[in-house]
């Protein structure tokens, strides 16, 4: 297994602009309720790193995940951000210094999309041109182009396109934490891969130290450095790596919320960008087709992959194509198989089987194409995981509840 | 990163929905002029020449227009704040009591209200009574709109804005106002209008406008004067809102 860890704990050379998150013995109790709705949670998140937060409704999660920036205030217990207690400093100030997404983006409907990202640097006195630059920076971080996007109104977005100005507005003043609440989940099955596989990509990039409340165990698979499965009043049932929580369930609980095809499950959790890709040939729009022909033939390869002037992938055409062709077309094809490099090796399979070409275009940075990926890269990959289990957890952060009812006190 | 582009707004809802817009303005322009040109050809009496000349005419159309827009101003300065505040965290329990009472203010026959309130003692009389009236009177729609209005604006656009940080009253005066400013404009034109046909009862307690013509109208048997000044005030009702209607179009926040 070693193999595959170190692969997805490369990405650790880019600088992590995230901070470690510590919860101790943080407590919620709300008037008129008998058992608190958290319950003494101890919960290490490592900085730069994705944790997951799941487990069944009204779990306890969402509460636990909205006390990190105190939107709702913890009845016991200390918050640590990096090295510095922000239990007690003032909440709005600490918020400013945390991104926050909600489910479908939370955008306000009477601001352009350049004013929602505004919001917090405005907030933190930034000038206009300093706004400005941030805000094409981030629309082009999360693949919108700004010239075309950065005037329009909420309401005249897709869904998806709103989330993506959701990630943008929550990382506008750089934050080193990003607490998102269910964030994709108002979207539809294809949407939502893309957005995860561009948070992926994002989290690439930008290493923050990322938490996720989620019901979908899958996401939390494909997403998540570490998962944490809570039960009722926000127990720690399992606070470990996917592939350890598939591979070995603390309890019966975990097992049931995995549910079943935890073997399938696994082949969620390698990513493209772990892989050998192949490479292939290119071509861009207006160059002739019979040199692009020659290249692929010399080459050994059945297709031509033409991308754009920012190496975007527009379409795979096959040499039998390109022997009809004068020149090389300009018009995207939709039917091209494209998957990120932090999709999932299963999304992968998935992409391919739809478009039945048994191989997909990979991209990287900013939509760039990167390589190919075939369907015997992808098998070869899965023997690989299915063959290795469990191994190496040292290093793993604490996660626990004060389980002992002494240390309690109030609670009895 | 294929999603298909969302369609740029279209213009054209925006240009029909002026077109009800014009047709109201000209509508009561024709029927201004028609009732003008009908008083100026009518054979009037002495009593008559004496009320319908245009220096007298306009002279109680202003007066009216100002009990109209003293009103307007007291009913907001009191209903806006009063519905944000009881909006706002604990105050939202006494909602249902204040409702209550505006309601009663609303129910209470308004003719009634105003002779009360001119024959109290301790309470002024003329044209400040007539606005005390008023302003009980029509500042139901302002309160309950603005209530209605900001309980309608998304809590998860409420919680999207604290948890980036905002203040609280950032998130009122930046979220939550703009939000609500249709539903709060549409109580404010309902109130202008309840207010200018109320103002027509200023009369009876010597607060003036064009209630004059119709009690002058009903007590001296004189069915031009009485026809006019109804007209009058229908005309002047359906004007304001015809300017409520415009302003609730154009202050309507964009990308709504």
């Amino acid at each position: 297994m070693s193999d595959t860890a170190t692969a997805r704990s490369e990405g650790d050379e880019r600088t992590i602009t995230g901070k470690a998150i510590r919860l101790e013995g943080v407590t919620k109790r709300y008037p008129g309720q008998q058992r608190p709705a958290v319950d003494g949670v101890t919960l290490e998140i490592p900085a730069g790193q994705v944790v997951m937060l799941v487990g069944p409704s009204g779990c306890g999660k969402t509460t636990t995940l909205k006390m990190i920036n105190r939107l709702i205030e913890p009845t016991e217990g200390r918050i640590v951000l990096g090295e510095e207690d922000v239990t007690d400093i003032d909440g709005d100030d600490l918020r400013r210094r945390i991104g926050y997404v909600i489910q479908a983006g939370g955008l306000f409907p009477h601001m352009t999309v350049a004013q929602n990202i505004a919001i917090v640097p405005k907030m933190l006195g930034w000038d206009d041109a300093r706004v400005k630059e941030r805000t094409t920076e981030l629309l082009d971080l999360v693949s919108l182009d700004p010239d075309t996007y950065r005037d329009r109104y909420p309401k005249e977005l897709s869904g998806g396109q709103q989330q993506r100005v959701g990630v943008a507005r929550a990382l506008a003043a750089d934050p080193p934490v990003l607490l998102m609440d269910e964030p994709f989940g108002a979207v539809d099955p294809i949407t939502r891969q893309r957005l995860q596989d561009e948070l992926i990509r994002i989290q690439h990039e930008l290493r923050k130290t990322i938490v996720i409340v989620t019901h979908d165990f899958d996401e939390a698979v494909k997403l998540g450095d570490w998962i944490v499965v809570f039960r009722e009043g926000a127990h720690i049932a399992q606070y470990d790596t996917p592939e350890r929580i598939l591979a070995e369930p603390a309890d019966e609980f975990v097992e049931s919320f995995i549910g079943s095809g935890a073997g399938l499950k696994q082949l969620g959790l390698q990513r493209v960008r772990d892989v050998d890709l192949a490479e292939a040939v290119t071509a861009r729009p207006g160059d002739s087709a019979a040199d692009a022909l020659a290249r692929a033939e010399a080459a050994g390869h059945g297709h031509v992959v033409v991308v754009d002037e920012r190496d975007r992938p527009l379409s795979w055409p096959s040499r039998r194509a390109l022997q009809r062709m004068t020149s090389i077309p300009e018009a995207a094809d939709p039917k091209t198989p494209v998957v990120g490099s932090g999709a999932t090796l299963n999304d992968a399979l998935d992409e391919m089987l739809v478009s039945s070409a048994g191989a997909a275009l990979v991209t990287g940075h900013r939509g760039a194409f990167v390589g190919v990926i075939t369907v015997e890269v992808v098998m070869a990959a899965i023997s690989a995981v299915r063959a290795a289990a469990s191994d190496a957890m040292a290093g793993a952060p604490v996660g626990t509840n004060a389980s002992d009812p002494a240390a309690r006190g109030s609670d009895g | 990163m294929a999603e298909a582009l969302a369609s740029p707004t279209d213009l054209a809802p925006t240009r029909r929905a002026w077109r009800p817009l014009v047709v109201q303005v000209v509508a009561i322009l024709a029927a201004a002029a028609a009732l003008v040109i009908w008083l100026l050809t009518a054979d009037l009496s002495p009593v008559e020449r004496e009320t319908l000349n245009a220096r007298s005419l306009l002279q109680l159309i202003g007066q009216h227009l100002w009990l109209t827009v003293v009103g307007t101003v007291i009913v907001l300065a009191i209903a806006v704040p009063l519905g944000v505040l009881l909006t706002r965290g604990p105050m939202r329990r006494f909602a249902g009591g204040v409702l209550a009472v505006a309601n009663f203010g609303q129910a209470a026959p308004a003719v009634g209200l105003i002779v009360l309130i001119a024959a109290a003692p301790f309470l002024p009389d003329g044209f400040w009574a007539a606005i005390i009236a008023l302003v009980i009177y029509a500042a139901l729609p302002v309160l309950g709109n603005t209530m209605v209005g900001i309980r309608g604006v998304d809590q998860r656009l409420v919680e999207a804005g604290r948890g980036m940080g905002m203040t609280a009253p950032a998130v009122l005066f930046r979220v939550e106002l703009p939000l609500a400013v249709p539903v709060m404009l549409s109580g404010v034109r309902t109130a202008l209008v309840l207010l200018v046909g109320t103002a027509a009862l200023a009369s009876f307690i010597n607060g003036g406008g064009l209630g004059l013509l119709i009690t002058t109208g009903v007590n001296l048997y004189e069915l031009r004067v009485l026809v006019t000044g109804a007209l009058l005030t229908a005309l002047l009702a359906l004007l304001i809102d015809w300017a409520g209607r415009v302003v609730e179009h154009v202050a309507r926040p964009k990308g709504m």
